[in-house]
């Protein structure tokens, strides 16, 4: 495995069934007495979230401290950084003070990535976790998804799986999909034309994806649907001209669980807009895995702390 | 030192060998023999470089005032020296903007002091860059510094109400509006960091579509042929742009563009590192575009090479990508980049980059001694280059204030060897006199 | 560190140009098994409240063995458990990181039970540490025991076994290797193998 977790194309298959494998044990240790692990002993992360995020956050948290690390949040929004401090600063500062482990959430982009290219500048052997970055990547999502699904599903090689809302503004899906074709999943892709991200009819064909305007044709064959979050105020943005028209069109509605086939899985990254995007119908459904959405989350966010953090430093091992 | 300067054996613009005698600032003789009569005369032997009239950017970011510790007009005028420039044209995005005849005059002034190169100070278009007023336009005209070039650059001078005037206005003082082509409704500022595309979407970054540019060039050029105004494109970047401008002109509209150095090379893919340091307005954009800018450079549908030489510190670049400053360094490495994307190419001679560097930018800001052929009498505004030299850049060895060189460790072709400014060396064997 | 006490898991043993030479064979692990069977029976009096917890890879094939032994004398099933350590080893900094094996606790649980820990080689006692704190995390046996197919000695700890199939006194540079059908593929025969070493053979 890489040293960082910056995005699903730092893992491979078989990395990726390795942290499944984890996982699964570490799902095991969610149900007994005593939850602690002591693999971690000793061991210090911190989880640096330059955006509010309370369930990514708690879940990296727990995480930590089932395995017995000493978990710090440090919320850096509002604080250093609006001060004109800039990130490479307020990273290295952190860095700096001994910790083992860097979980990291920001509103921008790549951050995660330029973090890493910093440490590596200052020969840093912390390993960094991209707890979400702008609209790029959320791969710990992306895995717990993969995960439940696997769970539910048994191998996702050749099942069909259609990611439905806003796509643009979604790490979710960028992770996603990733990590589900490299599963061996189909997906089809399903928004607005407006919530589709700029070029996504080309690059979805190298990327291995369908896309889709009609979410009415693509729920009948789908083995699973992950429905994506849509922020109200991309309304303001143009992007769509109501909620009702967005249900209408998008929303998981009561009338379309008709279309679905019987126990599919239901997925949603939470939090969710019940009524806009999905219907409480949907949401509560004996199919929805939301709820195992968020115990696999702790299990595969100990499961990657785990892999990246027990090892030797990085700096002992191959691969970077 | 002498004010007499011989420079024995250099191809001007790639022609024979031939000497250029230059006294007290003016050449005096050009040719085999001009050579005869060296009694007194420094001598530089110039034996396989190319001599070209010295450059002129129609577009610089010398910080100062306001940034004084990002660039300086010294500093940024040796950077500007040392790339072959004998002229550059001060952008007036400072703190405070140029926006006066006062604030003209300073930088002129600044400029004079400083003495690598002329600095010619373009004006803001509207008070504040704000886009709503215009600026004393013809005071600025009017003043010491003489200004002709306006422009908001950094923003778009938006409203077609406010850009009518301007055309309009300028027109009395032979005056010409460098628009930023940047519709802001496509282009949100603030969020949007790169061209909108297949990169950009896949990296998820908040981008703005090379129509947010086209949109404008073609509202601007109908503007100029409805006021029979001549306007000037700033850094075209898309091949849209580009078809806009070659119509126009087939038209007989006055219209003028630049290109950048890095929109003739880099692309979109400079974004999948995230590195802030390809940060830039107008973006990077795909390799389509950058062929149809070669192209169109080669063929004069574009006039000119502009830097768009924009130094940031480096906690300005130390940000997430969508947070950092825009911008990239450009004067001392602009000749090494149109040699290596336009001539080793063969889409331009020797005198096609004279014209490209020097001559049309000189001709489009109006400086008189600037862009001129290397004949007796001329001002001897000469660049002498090296045009096989492989240079592999090191920002660190840059004497701009600032390091956001996105040319760093690459290789290039060609070189400047030597600068002169109305006869005194500026630069020498590439280095600061 | 010397913490060898077991080979790699989850793989063959390394191939060494030294084949070594065979120190139990196939029937000599089966009279060693039946004899610990016997031994775990005589001590508890009876298959009472009997857990054997196999410690991972080798030590799950030799416990249910064990039970299977113990049902054809007693009658009695007993229960048979996985207890896997790896997140509980002192050496986690010093290996590329290992995904855990399974933790199966069988449905009466351990508490006021007594567990016999099995494992195939007892050398540093390290393996046998990390596994009583795995067990304390789980609950609270009666009583704890150890048994083992082989000890090659060499303690760092102060652990011993309660049931030993064969004491191997060996060297340090040696290595010991086990082989088992359910564990190496089906046509490999039980042996345990003693060789010289590459240094540091675990992980090789």
């Amino acid at each position: 495995m890489k040293k960082h977790l910056l995005s699903i194309d730092d893992v491979t298959v078989d990395d990726i069934h390795a942290l499944f494998e984890t996982a699964a044990e570490m799902h095991d240790v969610q149900r007994r007495d005593v939850k602690k692990l002591p693999a971690l002993r000793g061991k210090t992360v911190i989880n640096l979230f330059f955006e509010d995020s309370t369930r990514t956050r708690s879940s990296f948290e727990i995480a930590g401290k089932w395995l017995s690390a000493d978990v710090i949040n440090l919320s850096a929004k509002g604080s250093s950084t609006s001060k004109g401090e800039s990130l490479r600063d307020t990273v290295l500062t952190v860095t700096a003070m001994g910790i083992d482990g860097l979980v990291m959430r920001h509103s921008a982009s790549g951050a995660a990535q330029q973090v890493a290219g910093w440490l590596r500048q200052e020969s840093s052997t912390i390993p960094v976790i991209n707890a979400g970055d702008g609209t790029h990547e959320h791969p710990t999502q992306a895995l717990l998804d993969a995960y439940t699904l696997t769970r539910r599903l048994g191998s996702l090689e050749g099942r069909h799986i259609a990611i439905v809302g806003d796509l643009t503004h979604s790490r979710v899906f960028r992770s996603g999909v990733k990590c589900l074709t490299k599963l061996g999943a189909e997906v089809t892709v399903v928004a607005p034309p407006t919530l589709m991200p700029s070029g996504i009819t080309a690059w979805s064909k190298d990327a291995g994806f369908a896309t889709s305007y009609d979410v009415d044709a693509v729920l009948p064959t789908a083995d699973a649907v992950m429905m994506l979050r849509v922020q109200k105020e991309r309304m303001s943005g143009g992007y769509f001209p109501t909620a009702r028209e967005y249900t209408v069109g998008y929303g998981l509605t009561r009338s379309r669980l008709g279309l679905l086939k019987e126990g599919t899985p239901i997925l949603h990254p939470g939090p969710m807009n019940r009524g806009l995007e999905i219907a409480p119908e949907a949401a509560d459904a004996a199919s929805s895995a939301v709820l195992d959405q968020v115990s696999a989350g702790v299990a595969i966010r100990m499961s990657v702390l785990y892999h990246l953090l027990a090892g030797p430093s990085a700096a002992a091992t191959t691969g970077e | 030192m002498s004010d007499k300067t011989l420079i024995k054996g250099a191809r001007i613009l790639g022609a024979e060998a031939a000497d250029i005698l230059v006294e007290n600032g003016v050449i005096t003789a050009v040719g085999a023999g001009a050579g005869a009569d060296s009694t007194g005369a420094v001598v530089v032997e110039a034996a396989g470089l190319i001599a070209l009239p010295g450059f002129v950017d129609l577009h610089t970011h010398l910080r100062q005032p306001g940034r004084e510790d990002a660039e300086t007009i010294l500093s940024g005028s040796q950077a500007a020296a040392v790339g072959g420039y004998t002229a550059v044209l001060a952008m007036a995005n400072t703190n405070p903007v140029t926006d006066t005849a006062e604030a003209a005059e300073r930088v002129l002034d600044l400029g004079v002091a400083a003495g690598y190169v002329d600095v010619q100070p373009v004006g803001a278009v509207t008070k504040g860059l704000e886009g709503h007023e215009l600026a004393e336009l013809g005071l600025m005209a009017r003043s010491r510094a003489a200004v002709r070039v306006f422009s908001d650059d950094g923003k778009c001078v938006h409203d077609a109400r406010v850009m009518r005037r301007a055309l309009e206005y300028v027109k009395a003082f032979g005056g010409v509006v460098s628009q930023h082509a940047q519709d802001p409704s496509l282009a949100p500022y603030g969020s949007a960091c790169c061209h909108e595309g297949e990169i950009s979407g896949q990296l998820g970054l908040p981008g703005w579509p090379g129509i947010a540019e086209e949109v404008i060039v073609a509202r601007d050029v109908m503007l100029a042929r409805h006021t029979g105004s001549r306007v000037h494109i700033a850094h075209v970047s898309t091949a849209g742009s580009v078809e806009v401008v070659r119509w126009a002109k087939s038209q007989g509209i006055d219209v003028t563009c630049e290109v950048t150095p890095h929109h003739l090379i880099l692309t979109t893919d400079e974004l999948l590192g995230y590195d802030p340091t390809y940060k830039v307005n107008p973006p990077l954009r795909p390799a389509e575009d950058v062929q149809a800018l070669r192209a169109a450079l080669a063929d004069g549908t574009i006039d000119a090479v502009a830097t768009d030489h924009a130094p940031h510190a480096k906690h300005d670049k130390d940000h997430a990508f969508v947070d950092a400053a825009f911008g990239m360094l450009g004067l001392e490495t602009a000749l090494s980049v149109v040699v290596t994307t336009m001539v080793e190419t063969g889409l331009l001679d020797w005198a096609g980059v004279a014209r490209v560097l020097s001559v049309n930018p000189a001709r489009i800001a109006g400086l008189d001694g600037h862009g001129l052929e290397i004949a007796v009498g001329a001002p001897a505004n000469l660049t002498l280059v090296d045009p096989s030299a492989k240079v592999t850049v090191d920002r660190d060895a840059s004497v701009s204030l600032s390091r956001n060189n996105p040319w760093h460790g690459r290789e290039l072709t060609g070189a400047v060897h030597a600068t002169f400014l109305r006869g005194k060396a500026t630069v020498m064997e590439g280095k600061l006199v | 560190m010397p913490t060898h006490d077991q080979v790699p898991e989850g793989s063959a043993p390394v191939e060494s140009t030294d084949p070594g030479r065979i120190v139990l064979d196939s029937q000599d692990v089966t009279r060693a098994l039946t004899r610990i069977a016997h031994e775990i029976l005589e001590r508890n009096k009876s298959a009472e409240d009997l857990v054997l917890l196999g410690l991972p890879t080798r030590g799950v094939p030799l416990a249910k063995r064990i039970a299977e032994k113990i049902l054809a004398v007693e009658g009695t099933s007993v229960p048979v458990g996985e207890l896997d350590v790896t997140m509980y080893r002192d050496d986690l900094k010093s290996h590329p990181t290992r995904s855990p094996h399974k933790t199966v606790v069988p449905a009466g649980g351990i508490d006021g039970k007594t567990v016999v820990l099995v494992d195939d080689v007892l050398y540093s006692g390290r393996t046998i540490r990390a596994a009583l704190d795995a067990l304390s995390d789980l609950g609270r046996p009666a009583v704890v025991r150890l048994a083992v197919l082989v000890d090659r000695g060499h303690r760092e700890l102060p652990i011993r076994a309660d049931h030993v199939g064969k004491n191997l006194p060996s060297a340090r540079t040696e290595r010991v290797s086990v082989r088992l059908a359910e564990t190496d593929g089906p046509d490999c025969a039980d042996e345990v193998r003693i060789a010289t070493s590459i240094e540091g053979g675990r992980g090789a």
